[in-house]
């Protein structure tokens, strides 16, 4: 599905990740650990295809295609999703307009017929529901005054109706009580399957306990720094960050 | 980062597509402004003697007075003797015909911009007078309004038939010394539309003008006067383009809405002149008063404009409530982008009692564009409990724009409410990405951005302006279910 190798990403000339390495097959659910600063939302953004962000070495592979050569909306339509750190507010714009135009952006782009507007509020109730979100949201303008909880909720109710092949979640845990918490993740469980992959950047173990991982990076120093299973989340957890940061200072040294 | 930018005012930044020009053989007088060219104008239009006297006065005011000076905009200064003042198509000269005497070319200039001035192939319900430079060359569906009493034809031609409306009603708004541009109107206005609503009568369709400036080195001076007798209704549409010259042209018009108790005019404008190109050079000066005033009781006045077009902007379409309970409104889109300049706004003046105002502002600025909104709202001594509310949004597209917004408030009564609101935003980079991740195109993004930026004034317009308004803007309509 994405495999991505030896990246090099700088942003007005700083170098902030740095031969990157990661391999995703469809059906696996990675996560992304790291302190902050480590270039997670970096490497996230640069899935997606922000424009602020230079590649300046490496590939990323998609499905057999070059990522990188593609604009961001040809990304999205052939099925990457991102869901955003901080979701931007968009005034004057309601959240079910934009969403209506995307969904059939997509459709369009896989042979599909417009959805009509019964057929998608029909879609749209039913995805609701997995998130546990209430209709007036869909008429407010895009994550305008939504509550931090509401904005990430918002994200994966995107998500759900898009349903994209690759989804990136970008700190969707960060700032959710344990009850929304909850419903996030169980958002994101129904949407596993055997054709999606989901890598998932955190801060925390917390959501790993929600949302169990079949792989679990470590990022630090915008390298993947350690790999393995679920259980590498539990001695991160342990051994706290910090663990991490030495041996990026060892490493540093050794390289120096 | 900053190509990104770029990009975006390349979309907002879309060809001038009515830039045309169109060949017909002109009867225009040479450059220059004198009593004599007033005198010849008058003749020329045959107009009585009531109507020369006041465009001489206005004259002698004009040349006592000094251009304008505070608006927040910068030009060279216009050689007002380097311009003519009248031209007019010559098979038209003669005043005004039916649709089978106009200049087929001159049809096929209105079919181009999109305006067929044949009745049947018009939008339905839509009543046309077409203004080419100093003249009107057709109005539609003349005999279909006259049947609901109103009157609805050439400026030209109500001085000839209804000359005893025009010396009521003409400067009874802004009068012919108002200011600077006003005056030079007063003196030298060629045509313009004349509309009058009898009482009680809901005007059956919606009214509309469309001003082309075509010639070179020609100013256009109209004058646009409505008067809504009591609880009479009437939706009036403006709309503008002129050819990409490189020349800037002078547009010094002025509108002037009278409207009595218990009616009501909604007044639209779509202006779209020429902008002049990437580097300011050409694109037409604007200047323009327009006011209205609520007569009577329980009036009320709505201006609504998508200002896209000109190099300079200088307007404010205004409101004197008069009557108790009347009310003025102020609904506006101020588009510049590239080099243009705008200086927009309005003035609400509460006279009687319990008036209430609202001001929806919204600028957008983009390339090197300066934008203004300048707002007055004036609460006179006995307008006991007057309520205005105003809010002006900006959005800003790249770093080289700017926009300014100068209100002024002066309350003499003390049981007002004066209500402010301002915003300055800018289409973020992150906005762009956010929509684009979700497979919208950039274009479609920018669009639906500066769509939803300025949607309360959108649904102000009437529907067939709404869509023309948004095709200006580069956007496209928010579905139904938004
Ligand atoms: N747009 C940007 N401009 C400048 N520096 C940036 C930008 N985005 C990220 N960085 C820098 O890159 C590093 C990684 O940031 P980020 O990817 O956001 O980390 P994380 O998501 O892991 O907290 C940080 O040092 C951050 O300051
Ligand atoms: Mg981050």
């Amino acid at each position: 599905m994405l495999s991505v190798t030896n990246l090099d990403v700088a942003v007005n000339g700083d170098m902030i990740l740095n031969e990157l390495n990661l391999q995703v097959q469809a059906g696996e659910v990675h996560a992304i650990m790291g302190p902050n600063g480590s270039g997670k939302s970096t490497l996230a953004n640069v899935l997606a295809g922000h424009p602020g962000y230079e590649v300046t070495a490496g590939s990323v592979i998609y499905e057999g295609q070059d990522l990188l050569q593609m604009d961001p909306e040809e990304r999205a339509r052939q099925g990457v999703f991102l869901a955003f750190q901080y979701p931007v507010e968009i005034p004057g714009v309601s959240n079910v307009y934009m969403l209506k135009a995307a969904v059939n952006q997509i459709r369009k782009h896989r042979g599909e017929n417009e959805l009509d507007a019964v057929k998608f509020l029909k879609l749209v109730r039913e995805k609701m529901k997995l998130v546990d979100m209430k209709e007036e949201f869909l008429h407010r303008s895009v994550n305008e005054g939504f509550s931090g909880g509401e904005k990430k909720r918002n994200e994966i109710f995107q998500m759900a109706m898009l349903e994209p092949k690759l989804a990136i979640l970008d700190e969707t845990d960060s700032g959710l009580d344990i009850d929304a918490l909850k419903v996030v993740a169980q958002g994101v469980n129904e949407l596993r399957d055997a054709s999606r992959s989901i890598v998932m950047v955190t801060h925390y173990q917390r959501l790993l306990d929600y949302i169990v991982p079949d792989y679990v990076h470590v990022l630090a120093g915008g390298r993947v720094l350690k790999s393995g299973g679920k259980e590498l989340a539990l001695e991160l957890e342990e051994h706290g960050y910090g663990w991490i940061e030495d041996q990026t200072a060892e490493l540093l040294e050794t390289r120096a | 980062m900053s190509s990104s930018v770029s990009t975006i005012s390349d979309l907002i930044g879309r060809e001038y597509k009515e830039g045309f020009v169109t060949e017909v053989e002109t009867d225009t007088f040479p450059p220059g402004l004198d009593e004599d060219v007033i005198r010849a104008l008058s003749t020329k239009k045959n107009e009585p003697e009531f109507m020369l006297d006041w465009r001489l006065s206005a004259f002698q005011r004009w040349q006592e007075m000094a251009e304008p000076s505070w608006a927040h905009v910068s030009y060279q200064p216009i050689d007002f003797q380097a311009i003519s003042y009248y031209s007019a198509p010559r098979s038209v000269g003669d005043g005004p015909q039916s649709l089978d005497e106009v200049d087929p070319k001159i049809l096929e200039t209105y079919n181009k911009l999109g305006i067929p001035l044949q009745e049947q192939k018009f939008l339905a319900g839509v009543a046309v007078d077409a203004v080419f430079d100093s003249v009107s060359v057709a109005t539609t569906f003349k005999s279909k309004l006259a049947e609901a009493g109103v009157i609805f034809c050439p400026f030209s031609e109500a001085v000839q038939e209804h000359p005893e409306l025009v010396r009521r009603y003409l400067g009874a708004v802004v009068p012919a010394g108002d200011n600077f541009y006003a005056a030079l109107n007063a003196a030298v206005f060629s045509d313009g539309s004349f509309v009058y609503i009898p009482k009680g009568v809901r005007c059956p369709m919606e009214l509309s003008t469309y001003f082309r400036i075509n010639a070179l080195n020609t100013g256009q001076f109209e004058r646009t006067l409505i008067v809504a007798e009591e609880d009479s209704y009437v939706s009036y549409l403006e709309g503008c383009t002129a050819p990409m010259r490189d020349e800037n042209q002078l547009h010094a018009a002025v509108v002037e809405l009278v409207a009595m108790k218990g009616a009501q005019i909604k007044y639209s404008t779509v202006q779209n002149w020429y902008p002049g190109d990437e580097d300011g050079r050409g694109g037409i000066y604007n200047f323009v008063t327009k006011r209205g005033a609520c007569r009577g009781d329980d009036a009320k006045i709505s201006w609504t404009q998508v200002e896209t077009g000109s190099a300079i902007t200088w307007k404010y379409p205004s409101v004197l409530l008069e009557g108790d309970r009347s009310v003025g409104e102020f609904y506006s889109v101020a588009l510049t982008n590239n080099c243009q300049q705008a200086d927009t706004g309005t003035k609400m003046v509460h006279i009687g009692k319990n008036t209430s105002s609202t001001i929806i502002s919204k600028g957008i600025s983009a390339g090197r564009g300066q934008n203004a909104y300048r707002g007055q709202v004036k609460i006179l001594k006995d307008a006991e409990n007057a309520r205005n509310y105003s809010q002006c949004d900006s959005l800003l597209m790249g770093d080289r724009c700017g926009a300014h917004t100068f209100p002024y408030v002066e309350v003499k009564n003390p049981t007002a409410t004066v209500e402010h609101e301002a915003t300055t935003s800018k289409i973020g980079e992150d906005q762009l990405f956010y929509c684009r991740q979700r497979g919208l195109s950039e274009e479609d993004a920018v669009s639906m951005i500066v769509n939803g930026f300025c949607k309360e004034v959108f649904k102000e317009l009437p529907m067939e302006f709404a869509v023309e308004a948004q095709a200006l803007l580069g956007v496209s309509l928010e579905g139904a279910v938004g």
